[in-house]
């Protein structure tokens, strides 16, 4: 059988969509809402798409990728560079090693993954500010950040896994 | 066969390792040649700055429409409200040309040598970056419509922030809430002079206030202009608490619903340039 130049296009395209869509939503959280008090606790999208695509095609997320999205979220949102590639990469590495029994667990033991990840990548954040400001920072909004990504983990699932069966058979 | 996958293995956690030490090498270039990442910063976000242009508009739209709504639901009480602001207002007017004439003779009168008069350049907030610890905002004007580094941003009635890096149409501002702002100001009655640093809360403190200064709440903070960054006598906020804890002050304009912003630049030229050079050497 062979593949004609077509097929090999639409093929690279659809394997571009975990990328594609974690720079949208990277860009989505970027949007000023004007919601008192929301920049503070503003979920991390990108480490939701992050954990969701690591389970299920880490092939199509390699970790430079990973990298290169959080050096660009660095760029983009003001933060120290190198600070969200590093919780990213680390997120994206325990995720992979751990990726068998993500696999086969049901939604809520993913979940409940997604906290253990969600609280590890706010406490180093929390750790690298601290390091960077030389002082100890209130971990309070950081934990505030975490409960809403946390809370909002089910819906932007809903949307990867209609983004997976619509593009990647 | 069977050696290639440990091997695999081994070269796919060394690549993990090398990029967690390139994130830490980055953060160290961060903290050494801050001027080198600005510059690499503006780049991107000059590039990714017609994106989130787009992105905001909508996010706008419905900003608006709920607050239209709600402009609706309170519309016979607001028109009340203003009426009798307006009545208020109308007296303070009349006042205010007594006192603009008596100061123009009184300032003919003494040869004063008048402050630097200061331009605005207007811009829309189009990037609000989430996070704990992070307080910034991108605008949609950079170099190429004289936004300079170190210029004092208002948005309302109040100082809200300072230009921190500047891209050739885009620009970022740090916020007062910010961790890493200072910006020397006075208390508006007691004139007791002071510096309002933020601690990325809602509201910035006051630090080295003179130890005899009587504060009250509800006095309010205007920049001093000391080091000549911003003009002197722009609000800033209003002390909410004095204690303990120190003096924590409101900011006036609300930060969390910027939508433009006016850039002042004020007559002296270079200040931030000069300190830049300094860091650099």
């Amino acid at each position: 059988m062979t593949v004609t130049l077509w097929q090999r296009l639409d093929k690279a395209g659809r394997n571009l969509a975990p990328f594609a869509v974690t720079v949208m939503l990277l860009l989505l959280g970027l949007v000023p809402l004007r919601i008192p008090a929301y920049t503070a606790v503003a979920p991390s999208l990108t480490l939701m798409a992050v954990y969701y695509w690591t389970i299920h095609r880490p092939d199509l997320l390699r970790p430079g990728a990973v990298f290169a999205l959080g050096l660009l979220e660095d760029l983009l949102s003001g933060a120290p560079l190198g600070l969200n590639a590093l919780v990213m990469v680390t997120a994206h590495w325990v995720v992979l090693t751990q990726r068998r029994f993500f696999l086969a667990s049901t939604f809520p033991l993913m979940w409940f993954g997604f906290a253990l990840i969600v609280f590890g990548a706010a406490v180093m954040e929390w750790m690298v500010f601290s390091v960077l400001n030389t002082a100890l920072l209130p971990f309070r909004s950081m934990l505030f950040q975490a409960l809403l990504t946390l809370a909002l983990f089910p819906a932007f699932t809903w949307l990867f896994v209609r983004v997976h069966r619509a593009f990647l058979p | 066969m069977r050696l290639a996958a440990p091997l695999k293995a081994l070269a796919q956690r060394f690549s993990f390792l090398l990029l967690v030490l390139a994130s830490v090498a980055l953060m160290m270039v961060g903290k050494v040649d801050a001027v080198l990442v600005d510059s690499v910063r503006a780049r991107v976000t000059d590039a990714f700055a017609p994106i989130m242009d787009a992105l905001s508009r909508p996010a706008a739209t419905a900003a608006h429409f709920v607050e239209s709504i709600v402009a609706l639901e309170n519309v016979y009480e607001e028109n009340q409200r203003l009426k009798a602001e307006n009545a208020r207002l109308l007296q303070w007017k009349q006042a205010a040309t007594r006192l603009e004439a008596e100061n123009g003779s009184l300032r003919a009168l003494l040869h004063y040598k008048p402050e630097p008069t200061a331009s605005s350049i207007t811009a829309r907030v189009i990037a609000a970056p989430g996070g704990s610890f992070l307080r910034t905002v991108v605008v949609t004007a950079g170099r190429r419509d004289g936004v300079r580094k170190g210029q004092a941003a208002i948005g309302g009635a109040g100082m809200v922030g300072r230009v921190v890096e500047v891209g050739e149409w885009s620009a970022r501002v740090l916020l007062i809430t910010d961790i890493n702002t200072r910006v020397p100001v006075v208390l508006e009655s007691s004139r007791a002079r002071a510096v309002l640093a933020g601690d990325n809360s809602d509201q910035p403190r006051l630090l080295y206030l003179p130890a005899d200064a009587v504060i009250a709440v509800g006095e309010r903070v205007v920049t001093s202009g000391h080091g000549g960054l911003f003009p002197p006598g722009i609000p800033v906020g209003v002390v909410t608490a004095v204690g303990e804890r120190g003096v924590k002050v409101q900011p006036i304009a609300d930060l969390s619903r910027l939508e433009h912003l006016r850039l002042v630049d004020f007559g002296l030229p270079g200040v931030q340039d000069e300190m830049d050079q300094r860091t650099l050497k």
